[in-house]
């Protein structure tokens, strides 16, 4: 299998807006934080022609901020981003189609004052896939296929519920053609019965236009239902990446083992209904990332080693990578 | 839309608002066709019948209900004919405004970079100080006229608008779909025109519908203090003006009747405007 999409050591600060006033309060003593947040730093990763990579991470780890720069909406301050070869931006704005994007917030993600048909069909008719005059029966088209009645093209999104709302994201994004289909959190926002939902309709879309997407999500159930290789995010950095099914059964980072020990189990027969560890500690400021191993003040392993030094991300011998000095 | 007029329809007194508001509009439109007297044609003006009292019945052979002014024009007529031109003035002068205003606004908030402080830098300065001193001189500058008096109101009010704008596009843009339409790829002019600026509209009306009111009462202010139109057309301020000297002999109707006009208009309006920030305003939304 080829890479289609390549990531080549990007890292992305956000530094923060230094306005007048800020500028005002430094000259007369205050202490202004000019401090760069740091996003994400020196992430490689590449995903294969047709199939899913699953992100996972806490909030705020800096998983969507990577899945912005890989769907090209977002331009890394260090590194490279190729699509098929070719950068999907160029002066700051996307220039290709070949990927696209179905946002976290549904009720967000849809101008609440165009028809959904019209909001469908924009991009293929903008970029000449469709004639204009087709795009009345492609939206219902489309509207179909992911499972809402044609008729609906006419409505707008405010008469819609989440779930609803999300197939109509999710045909919004496919109605472009794109090889690549970045999910940031798609099933975040949607209730239980309705994740499901969503969750195979984008499963029986992928296999039937061979699409190859990145998926993130906070939610590791659902990443492990839909991902082939799953790579964990901890403060802006890969510690983990490799087979779907290898990291759900042998996870050797300690902080995708505290992951996974920490999602609530239904123990079924007993009478422990549910067990799990939360996580100690809280994910340090990405202002300040702790010297060494940015997991150690949470690690249960952590060594004077891992204080000092960080890790860096190396094979193991099933050819998972793991980013740990005692894996 | 249905939806809006019934919550509309909940406030009796903006209820009220709007009606009057679209009588005067009425009224002003069909001046002509519902009044006795054309208030602009000085062959019909006759001096014999200046300064009557209200119900005189003048060399017309008709009754002057709210009497005449200084030039024996029909009270009546005259403030239906102001009423024109204010509202010509105040709408017209709104709309430039807003569609300049708006403009800017987005641009602001929309490219970033030197342009945005500049552009909003000189927006602040400019609702420093008070419109209509800076009406007041652009109208010395520029001279009388329909054309001057608009471009002093629209250089008066712009600034209002594009706060506005500004306000709105920032917080629009930071949304998901204005991201999605980015991401699609749309072109950014497209981005723009369909998706953030009708999403900035809402707020944009309601001030719109606020500043059209300011600006009819900003033209009076200057009519009054005879920076308006032209003597022979007279405007509502103008009106109020000319009666002015007589309002110490007992002749308060040359004054009052037009006065009463301006006031009824501009405080209907502004009901009408504030009834729709309420609306628009999702914080207040029960």
């Amino acid at each position: 299998m080829t890479d289609i999409l390549v990531v080549e050591k990007v890292s992305r600060r956000f530094s923060p807006r230094i306005t007048l006033g800020d500028r005002i309060a430094g000259l007369l003593g205050a202490t202004v934080d000019r401090r760069p947040v740091q996003a994400v730093t020196d992430v490689s990763i590449s995903v294969r022609r047709g199939e899913t990579l699953g992100l996972v991470g806490e909030s705020g780890c800096g998983k969507s901020t990577l899945g912005r720069m890989l769907a090209g909406i977002l331009a890394p301050s260090e590194g490279r981003v190729t699509l098929a070869g070719e950068p999907p931006m160029r002066h700051g704005h996307k220039v290709t189609t070949r990927i696209q994007t179905v946002f976290q917030d549904p009720f967000g993600s849809l101008n609440p004052r165009l028809r959904i048909g019209a909001t469908i069909a924009e991009g293929p008719v903008t970029h000449g896939l469709i004639p204009r005059a087709e795009a009345g029966r492609f939206a219902g088209e489309w509207l179909a296929r992911v499972g809402l009645d044609p008729a609906f093209a006419q409505r707008f999104p405010h008469q819609f519920s989440g779930g609803q709302r999300q197939r109509v994201a999710i045909a919004r994004a496919l109605a472009m053609r794109p090889e690549v289909l970045v999910c940031d959190e798609p099933v975040a926002s949607l209730d239980v019965s309705i994740q499901a939902q969503i969750l195979n309709l984008f499963l029986d879309l992928r296999r039937e236009l061979g699409l190859t997407s990145l998926f993130i999500s906070h939610d590791l159930a659902v990443v492990r239902h839909v991902s082939d290789r799953v790579a964990v995010m901890y403060l802006g950095r890969i510690v983990e990446m490799g087979a779907a099914a290898t990291i759900y059964a042998m996870p050797r980072h300690p902080y995708t083992r505290a992951l996974l020990d920490s999602v609530p189990k239904l123990a079924l027969g007993g009478n422990v209904g549910v067990t799990f560890k939360p996580i100690q500690g809280e994910l340090p400021s990405p202002l300040s990332p702790p010297a060494g191993c940015a997991f150690h003040p949470r690690c249960p392993k952590a060594s004077d080693l891992c204080r000092q030094e960080r890790p860096a991300l190396l094979p193991q011998a099933d050819g998972t990578l793991v980013a740990c000095h005692h894996a | 839309m249905a939806g809006f007029w019934r919550e509309y329809r909940e406030n009796w007194v903006a209820v009220i608002a709007l009606a009057v508001v679209s009588l005067v509009v009425a009224a002003a439109l069909a001046a002509p066709l519902i009044t006795p007297q054309d208030p602009y044609d000085l062959a019909n003006l006759n001096l014999m019948d200046a300064r009557r009292p209200p119900g005189f019945v003048g060399s017309g052979g008709y009754a002057h209900w709210l009497g005449t002014d200084a030039q024996g024009r029909d009270l009546y007529s005259a403030i239906l004919y102001g009423l024109r031109i204010s509202l010509q003035m105040g709408i017209a002068a709104g709309a430039v405004a807003l569609a300049i205003g708006a403009a800017l606004g987005i641009l602001a908030a929309n490219a970033g970079g030197k342009i945005e402080p500049a552009i909003m830098r000189v927006v602040d300065l400019q609702l420093s100080f008070p419109a209509i001193l800076l009406a007041l001189v652009l109208v010395a500058v520029l001279g009388q006229g329909r054309v001057p008096l608009i471009i002093a109101l629209v250089t008066a009010q712009y600034a209002y608008f594009a706060r506005t704008a500004y306000g709105a596009a920032t917080a629009e843009r930071q949304k998901d779909y204005v991201e999605a339409a980015r991401a699609t790829p749309l072109p950014g002019r497209r981005v723009v025109l369909r998706h953030l600026l009708p999403n900035c509209l809402p707020p944009l009306i309601v001030v719109g519908t606020v500043q059209v009111a300011n600006a009819i009462a900003l033209e009076a202010t200057l009519s009054f203090l005879g920076l308006g139109l032209p003597p022979t057309e007279p405007s509502l301020g103008m009106l109020i003006a000319n009666g002015f000297q007589y309002m110490m002999s007992g002749r308060t109707w040359i004054s009052v009747y037009p006065g009463i006009a301006l006031i009824i208009l501009i405080v209907a309006i502004n009901v009408v405007g504030d009834q729709l920030r309420d609306q628009f305003n999702p914080r207040l939304r029960r």
